[in-house]
């Protein structure tokens, strides 16, 4: 049968940022999907060697809006690891609170633009709906609804007092309220399930091979997660990652709604154990050696390579976001889909090229 | 350097995830390629160094999904990889016309052979 090369992107109704795949179909099937990227690419690792240690954390918080706290939460811990700071207990819970709001509202967001796809109007708007409340809670908290900037190197530079944690509980219990209202449109409407049962499956052992990460790899049955590995307050509270089995759109999304209650109860477990104390732990000298550090981003691992030379410089600062890691077992899992499940099996990754060309 | 693949193989089959790979441009001649692996929440880094200009033997064919950093390393360093599953030679990020490695403190220009 001949052969057609359809381009997908870079501008494409369901991508919000500019992707770029090369189709090769057979009548509407898909046989081939290779990747172009380049066309937002800014550099941002190669500043550290013109921008001081402590600016870095403005410029990496800009590689994504959406996850901005959890890029600066990962840099920090990487110069902290370097310099030796132990970083207050209170700080490290706070960071935990404001991590997991960005989780919400980043999945909150996605779940709204993936209804969007498969042209759900009405699911999407209720969840930008709820969306808005954690919103609230940032910018009532840290006086921004995206970027809160709330990460310096030994801690942080907001608190929370006993009220604002009283009233962020009160608003949560709202926020669960209306997740659970649209729960089952989510798990089981008619259209969600048609549109996202059994496409795109990403079998459990190619997860590993191909290095998915996050809700690509979690959906395929891994329960892998970079909160196992105990940073920021994470080993002090109860935590288990959210596995789902089947590996596919629908696995992605089942995933993401249940991480979203999941930040609920992190962030209650947070607020409840918050200690008092300091904000911010002093960091004498300047970053030297290398360090390795990863978080869990809403998208999955982030990992951050740190090479300081004892100036204010740092040598090198490279960051492996999640969908930069998600892309290949993308390319894997188009073959063999028909054309018009395509855009909704690309969103079903999550897909952030504002990380990927950092 | 041969050893490179060889010890992908064995990563490989001993379930480890290919996490990523980091260059750095060491200020003189060569560059420190660490090649980052993951099971079950461990890390491993394997680190190579190998002068700029020089091919190293790509991974790709072992872990697929190395075929994304390798090329951007090609872009940002100038580093060329053998046997890359998708070689986009130098162009991943990169517009065709650029000969210039800009991630290297002192670039690496790369010279196309005519015919």
């Amino acid at each position: 049968m001949a052969r057609t090369i359809l381009p997908f992107g870079p501008q494409h109704p369901v991508l919000p940022e500019p992707l770029h795949l090369k189709l090769t179909l057979e009548d509407e099937i898909v046989v081939e999907a290779v990747p172009a990227l380049g066309y937002v690419h800014r550099g941002l690792e190669k500043l550290c060697e013109v921008r001081d240690y402590k600016q870095m954390i403005q410029i990496v918080e800009r590689v994504c809006g959406i996850c901005s706290c959890l890029h600066a939460l990962c840099y920090c811990e990487g110069i902290e690891q370097m310099m030796g700071v132990e970083v207050p207990p209170r700080a490290r819970f706070l960071r935990l609170v404001w991590g997991e709001l960005h989780r919400m509202h980043s999945h909150l967001l996605w779940l709204g633009l993936f209804a969007d796809a498969f042209g759900f109007e009405s699911l999407f708007m209720q969840c930008w709906r709820i969306r808005e409340r954690v919103m609230d809670i940032m910018e009532a908290t840290c006086g921004n609804r995206v970027i809160v900037s709330v990460n310096v190197v030994g801690g942080v530079r907001r608190d929370l007092d006993a009220g604002q944690c009283a009233w962020i509980l009160e608003q949560l219990a709202i926020v669960e309220k209306d997740l659970k209202q649209i729960q089952s449109t989510i798990l089981s409407d008619y259209t969600v399930c048609s549109r996202t049962k059994g496409k795109g499956v990403l079998p459990k052992e190619q997860a590993l091979q191909l290095g998915a990460v996050g809700p690509m790899l979690r959906g395929s049955g891994w329960a892998q997660d970079a909160r196992q590995t105990g940073y920021s307050a994470f080993g002090e509270i109860d935590f288990e990652p959210v596995v789902e089995q089947d590996g596919d759109s629908y696995a992605r999304c089942v995933v993401r709604f249940r991480e979203v209650l999941q930040s609920i109860d992190l962030i209650r477990q947070g607020i409840a154990k918050l200690p008092a104390g300091d904000l911010v732990a002093k960091a004498k000298g300047m970053p030297d050696g290398e360090a390795t550090t990863r978080v869990e981003q809403p998208r999955g691992e982030l990992f951050y390579y740190i090479k300081g030379n004892g100036t204010k410089n740092l040598d090198r600062v490279r960051i492996r976001t999640p969908t930069f890691a998600n892309v290949p077992p993308l390319l894997a899992i188009l073959p063999g889909l028909e054309l018009a499940d395509v855009p909704v099996v690309v969103l079903s990754i999550d897909p952030c090229i504002s990380c990927t060309e950092r | 350097m041969d050893a490179v693949r060889g010890l992908a193989k064995t990563m490989f089959e001993d379930g480890y995830r290919f996490l990523t790979m980091s260059a750095v441009d060491l200020g003189d001649e060569s560059l420190d390629l660490l090649y980052h692996y993951d099971k079950d929440l461990d890390l491993k880094h394997y680190r190579l160094t190998v002068k700029k200009g020089q091919a190293v033997p790509s991974v790709s064919p072992v872990y697929f999904c190395a075929l994304l950093i390798e090329n951007e390393i090609r872009d940002q360093f100038g580093v060329t990889f053998s046997d890359i599953v998708l070689d986009f030679g130098g162009t991943l990020y990169l517009e065709d016309d650029v000969r210039t490695s800009p991630f290297c403190k002192m670039s690496v220009t790369q010279i196309k052979k005519e015919g």
